[in-house]
């Protein structure tokens, strides 16, 4: 096994001097957004560096600009001091860089020890040597501590294990810089600490590992040094033992003073209002656990947790979207089964995707067949909606929100953001339903677009309507919600008033500062 | 630095054997299915027949009369592990026949004829894996386009059947190499070696082992940095090669091109392959299990014939093995999906 | 867009004027009507004719493509449903009887509906992929048929039966006026009721689909079911025109043609919006392409060499690695990722797992 040479620093500390990756003034556009705007980074041998920040932070841009997959519009990458520029991520491979993505980019239908050689396996003469393979996958192996059949096929093992090959893979030639892109989320505790003894061994011959992780406890127990990215911009880099937990989420998640108005507080209490939804021991197919939800009529329940915490599964599970693996959920005090979107829909319950994008928008039909499409499927094939009666509807939605260009026959995917999530939004409002609740629903949207759905959410609250407001940005949690359900590691951690709270200490909750810092 | 090889051998040591035979080759267990089945045929018909189904000259024959079926599943395996599907095979095969048929009427000679229609038909194969690789175009579409190309090329060539008189190639069919009561023909023998080369190539090469990448996950082998794109033209160049040589033996075994060849012959390689235990969703499979497939189909139509029965009846059965097979591949598939 | 709409029809329809003008150039006779007895005849009556079996499988075929899906079995359908109607008629006392070809046909559709639903439950229900399941019946149907001949080409000498691919109605020919009557069913159940939405929701994006709450099972397997019934009434009409049940023969490649008619008319294989309209110009085409191929002097058997160049000359223009090439200006970057990457262009990179 060969690591790159490089100092052997102390625990804990880096030689600042020698940057092994060395990033400047990165930009990458796509079309007018800037999906990374003059950023610098930097990566020492010998540590474990986290690049951390939430959904549209630049993050997943910048892996891909250092491994290859993207190129960048300005700005350089720096490797051992020269500069370099990858086409393809086997190019940055072969210079050094490995990455371990998150979905195992292996071959299932091969062997361990093919899984490894691929691509540089040992051949006599042009003959593949599953001999020499064997040989070369089990050295690799037994250098981690890992302890499987090389010759056994890969798709047979847990994805721990299939992780562990992956991770093999990437040390097995020389490799410089480690990226490992959410290695834990599918490991159980025995599983992480196997994964963390590796990284501390890699890391003490002196290779340079990026762990990009939502966990924040994870990131703080086996990173030296963060560095924190916020709209495609550089917040800082810093070292870990240095930053509190709760000053770290409050840089990613950033302090913007928006002009909204607010609800009144006292107005807004409403003790006796009869409760619609009520959720007990919500565990979901991926992500949430054991969660209890009540929602009253007409009240805005918030929900803050970053991401990855288990808001998303709890929504989706709520709504008939996400196998419910166990609990209960009563509407209007009756028992319901919501196994799928469309019998949820029959009880008033719609959901509004995060990834409008992906589940929510049809791209190609138009604005108005995706604003009478739920509405559509309610009534049954065989009852068409007059076309009249479509147009005067959908047209009346796009007044209300103020949807532009205010065109109907417009392919919806050619809308912007915000505009195509006021689409989703008059979609399940076309449907007068008694519990919406929305995923990120201002994720991505300019800020005059986000006040008007923020306010619009109000509206609806006051006209009766439950809301469920998911959203990583505490500021608007606490402006919109009547009460504020922390979700942090897959469960709900408080449940309170939103008049209780005040952003710094709804940050401490989701932040979970202890006393413990590392 | 620790070593646990020690320890990870004695671990091996200890486990049972036929565990660790299915870690590392679970992947036989359909063409395991397909030996088993040919097996029972075996015995079934055997039995059905009192005792007058497993004779060296059955046998033999199964191999002679189903040897253009063989070549055909060695290349149609190539592209269904890439996950693609090549409906071309027969009409080209049909084509690269009556071609060598012209040209040998014409007087053109053996060793000019044979090698001009093995480059026929991997042209054809070229042009489809273009097609799939270069343009995007759904492996079924770009292989239609080549099996209305082979299929209209035919009768360009000839609209009715040319009789072969070179004794070269009917050399190929009349020989009989005898062991005992057994015999195979050098046609036999063709297909039994572009069985061997095949499987040499998809176990021992690094080309062999992108295919399997490439149906295991393209943009993985990609990754890997594997050679995806050349590979898979390569696959389809290949299934066209062999369409030509089966056009050759078919041409030998019946004495004469005819255009009216091998229509649905492509879906009978298809469900060789597939009886054999090749998914096709690519990735998994053995050319030897192909083999096997080919040998069930064979055996099919012998028994068909032997009970009299009506030829229809071997399309049916043939399609009802397909789906029997295509079911579990994915009630497996649906599961291991499930527990992932 | 309303410009984009006319756009994707345009091409097509210039294509098929292109193609009369020119044959028209060539043979004036070509447009020539001759009113015989009541009834025209000329070789456009002959395309309009001898289009229908195609007609209707494209018709079928369109619908399951919307939904992302094919159906490779339709030519097997055919001879399956010409099976069925020939051995009852065959088998009758009396095969010119007006009721006993009408049970025949009655019975026949039906077989072909029950074999679409048989095909439409592999892909819904099972969550097989639509090429692998329908290439079953496209491998086992022809044999059925065969078992329900018994072996045999059946034919039969029946008045009310030849009517339907060779007699005329008003002046046209009858095959023409069951093109119309499918083309309007069609047209009407998938543009009148909310159907044709919702089975292009279903094909553009079934997973934003299934959470506005739209049942895409039935949807699919009500596709195929459509797709088997058409293709069981072109079986009818091409038995009735050669007056015979050949298994073998019957509806031989239509699936190709058919495939190609619907990509001739502008809808993608990708599956989402379809176009019925597209889709009849494309059988038009097709048709008046065969007859410029058999007017030229090329026997028929040997036209396939023309379609595959056909194939592949819309398939290449369709293609997005052209479409790049001819908009080089704007700076490709896949946002969001989505577009399959190619080997050699260097903009394009692979997806990296997020």
């Amino acid at each position: 096994m060969r690591t790159a040479p490089g100092p052997r620093p102390d625990n804990g500390a880096v030689d600042l001097a020698r940057p092994l990756l060395e990033v400047t003034a990165a930009t990458v556009r796509f079309g007018a957004d800037a999906a990374l705007d003059r950023v610098d980074f930097r990566l020492f041998p010998g540590e474990v560096h986290s690049l951390m920040g939430e959904n549209g932070a630049g993050k997943s841009t910048l892996i891909k600009a250092i491994t290859g997959a993207l190129p960048l519009d300005e700005g350089e990458v720096r490797l051992e001091g020269r500069r370099v520029g990858f086409a393809t991520p086997h190019e940055a491979q072969q210079a050094g860089i490995s990455t371990v993505y998150q979905e195992i980019d292996l071959l299932p239908n091969l062997s361990v020890a093919e899984n490894i050689c691929l691509g540089r396996e040992p051949r006599r003469g042009g003959v593949v040597s599953y001999r020499l393979m064997q040989n070369r996958a089990r050295e690799v192996l037994a250098d981690l501590g890992v302890d499987i059949d090389p010759a056994s096929t890969l798709g047979g093992h847990p994805l721990a294990i299939q992780q562990l090959v992956a991770l093999a893979r990437a040390i097995s030639a020389d490799v410089k810089v480690l990226v490992l892109d959410e290695p834990t989320s599918s490991l159980d505790l025995d599983e992480v600490a196997e994964l963390f003894r590796i990284i501390r061994e890699l890391r003490s011959r002196g290779v340079a590992i990026l762990f990009v992780s939502h966990f924040l406890d994870q990131v703080y127990e086996i990173c030296d040094r963060v560095t924190v990215l916020r709209d495609g911009e550089l917040v800082g880099e810093y070292l870990t033992r240095e930053l509190l937990r709760i000053d770290l989420v409050q840089k990613m998640l950033g302090r913007g003073a928006t002009e909204l108005r607010t609800r009144d507080r006292a107005e807004t209490e409403r003790p006796d209002s009869p409760v619609v939804l009520a959720a007990r021991g919500i565990t979901g197919d991926h992500g949430i656990a054991d969660a209890d939800v009540d929602l009253g009529e007409g009240e805005v329940l918030g929900i803050a947790g970053l991401l990855g915490s288990g808001r998303t599964s709890l929504a989706r599970a709520l709504t008939g979207v996400e196998r419910l693996e166990s609990g209960v959920i009563r509407i209007e005090g009756r028992e319901s089964r919501l196994d799928s979107p469309r019998r949820a829909m029959s009880l008033g319950v719609v959901y509004s995707s995060e990834d409008r994008r992906r589940d929510g928008i049809v791209a190609d039909l138009s604005v108005l067949d995706n604003i009478t499409l739920a509405l559509q499927t309610e009534q049954g094939v065989f009852h068409r909606i007059p076309d009249a009666r479509r147009r005067e509807l959908a047209a009346s939605w796009v007044a209300a929100l103020d949807i532009r260009p205010p065109e109907l026959d417009r392919p919806a995917g050619t809308l912007s953001g915000g505009n195509q999530q006021k689409v989703l939004l008059a979609r399940l409002l076309a449907l007068a339903p008694r519990v919406l609740v929305l995923d990120e629903p201002t994720r991505g949207i300019d800020v005059g677009a986000k006040v008007e759905i923020q306010n619009l959410v109000g509206e609806l609250a006051e006209n009766g309507m439950s809301v469920v407001f998911i959203s990583a940005e505490l500021e608007e949690v606490l402006r919109v919600g009547d009460r504020v359900a922390v979700v942090r590691d897959g469960r709900i951690v408080a449940t309170v008033p939103a008049w209780s709270l005040t952003a710094d200490s709804l940050l401490a909750l989701v932040a979970q500062p202890d006393e413990d810092e590392e | 630095m620790t070593a646990t090889a020690t320890r990870a051998e004695g671990r091996e040591a200890r486990a049972p054997f036929f565990q660790t035979f299915l870690s590392r080759h679970g992947g036989m267990m359909p063409t395991f299915a397909a030996i088993a089945i040919l097996l029972v045929l075996f015995a079934g018909a055997e039995a059905f027949l009192r005792g007058d189904f497993i004779t060296p000259r059955n046998i033999s024959a199964l191999l002679l009369d189903n040897a253009y079926l063989m070549v055909l599943a060695v290349g149609m395996t190539f592209v269904i592990l890439t996950a693609g599907i090549d409906l071309s095979v027969g009409s080209v095969m049909a084509f690269t026949g009556i071609l060598g048929a012209k040209l040998l009427a014409d007087g053109l000679p053996v060793a000019i004829v044979v090698p001009a229609i093995l480059l026929g038909g991997a042209a054809i194969g070229l042009m489809i894996g273009i097609l799939v690789q270069y343009f995007n175009v759904q492996p079924f579409i770009a292989s239609l386009a080549g099996l209305f190309l082979g299929r209209g090329l035919a009768y360009v060539v000839s609209l009715s059947s040319i009789r072969v008189e070179e004794p070269a190639i009917l050399w190929l069919q009349s020989t009989r190499l005898r062991l005992g009561d057994w015999y195979i023909t050098p046609t036999g023998i063709i297909a039994l070696g572009a069985v061997a080369i095949a499987a040499f190539v998809l176990h021992f090469t690094r080309f062999g082992r992108t295919i399997y990448a490439i149906g295991g996950s393209e943009q993985s082998a990609r990754l890997m940095g594997l050679k995806v794109a050349r590979t898979k033209v390569a696959a389809y160049v290949i299934s066209g090669l062999c369409a030509g040589v089966a056009g050759l033996v078919l041409t030998a075994y019946s004495g004469a091109g005819y255009p009216r060849n091998g229509i649905g012959t492509e879906l009978d390689a298809i469900a060789a392959v597939v009886i054999g235990g090749t998914l096709l969703t690519g990735g998994r499979g053995y050319v030897l299990g192909s083999m096997v497939g080919v040998f069930v189909y064979g055996t099919i139509k012998t028994i068909i014939s032997f009970m009299g029965a009506e030829q229809s009846w071997m399309q049916i059965i043939v399609g009802a093995l397909l789906l029997l097979f295509i079911v579990v591949q994915r009630a497996i598939v649906a599961r291991s999906e499930g527990r992932r | 867009m309303r410009t984009m709409w006319r756009h994707r029809l345009f091409w097509p329809s210039a294509a098929l004027v292109t193609l009369i003008v020119v044959n028209t150039i060539a043979r004036p006779n070509f447009i020539k009507l001759t009113l015989r007895d009541g009834d025209l005849y000329g070789a456009l009556i002959d395309i309009l004719r001898n289009s229908a079996p195609l007609m209707l499988v494209a018709l079928g075929m369109t619908i399951v493509i919307a939904t992302r899906g094919i159906d490779l079995s339709v030519g097997a359908i055919m001879a399956v449903s010409g099976a069925v109607a020939l051995t009852i008629i065959d088998g009758s006392d009396d095969p010119g009887n007006i009721g006993t070809v009408l049970v025949a046909v009655v019975a026949a559709v039906l077989v072909s509906l029950v074999l679409g639903a048989w095909n439409g439950f592999l892909v819904s229900v099972l969550g097989i992929q639509p090429i692998i399941a329908t290439l079953v019946l496209m491998l086992a149907g022809r044999g059925v048929a065969l078992l329900i001949t018994g072996g045999f080409i059946t034919t039969v000498n029946s008045q009310p039966f030849s009517y339907i691919a060779t007699g005329y109605l008003f002046v046209l020919p009858f095959a023409f006026f069951i093109s119309v009557a499918a083309i309007a069913a069609v047209a009407l159940v998938e543009r009148r009721t909310a159907l044709g939405v919702l089975t292009e929701s279903v094909g553009i994006n079934p997973e934003a689909s299934r959470l506005a709450g739209v049942r895409s099972r039935s949807i699919i397997w009500g596709a195929y079911m459509v797709s088997g019934t058409l293709a069981g009434i072109a079986g009818i009409i091409y038995a009735s025109n050669i007056r015979a049940a050949d298994a073998n023969a019957a509806g031989v490649f239509i699936e190709l043609y058919a495939i190609l008619a619907v990509v001739l008319g502008g809808t993608s294989l990708m599956g989402g919006k379809f176009s019925i309209a597209g889709t009849v110009i494309g059988v038009l085409i097709i048709q008046t392409l065969e007859s410029t191929i058999l007017f030229l002097g090329v026997p028929s058997a040997q036209s396939p060499v023309f379609f595959a160049i056909v194939v592949v000359v819309v398939v290449v223009v369709q293609s997005p690695r052209l479409r790049r090439a001819l908009t080089r200006l704007s700076a490709s970057r896949s946002g969001g990722g989505g577009e399959p990457p190619t080997a050699d262009n260097p903009k394009q990179k692979a997806e990296v797992g997020r």
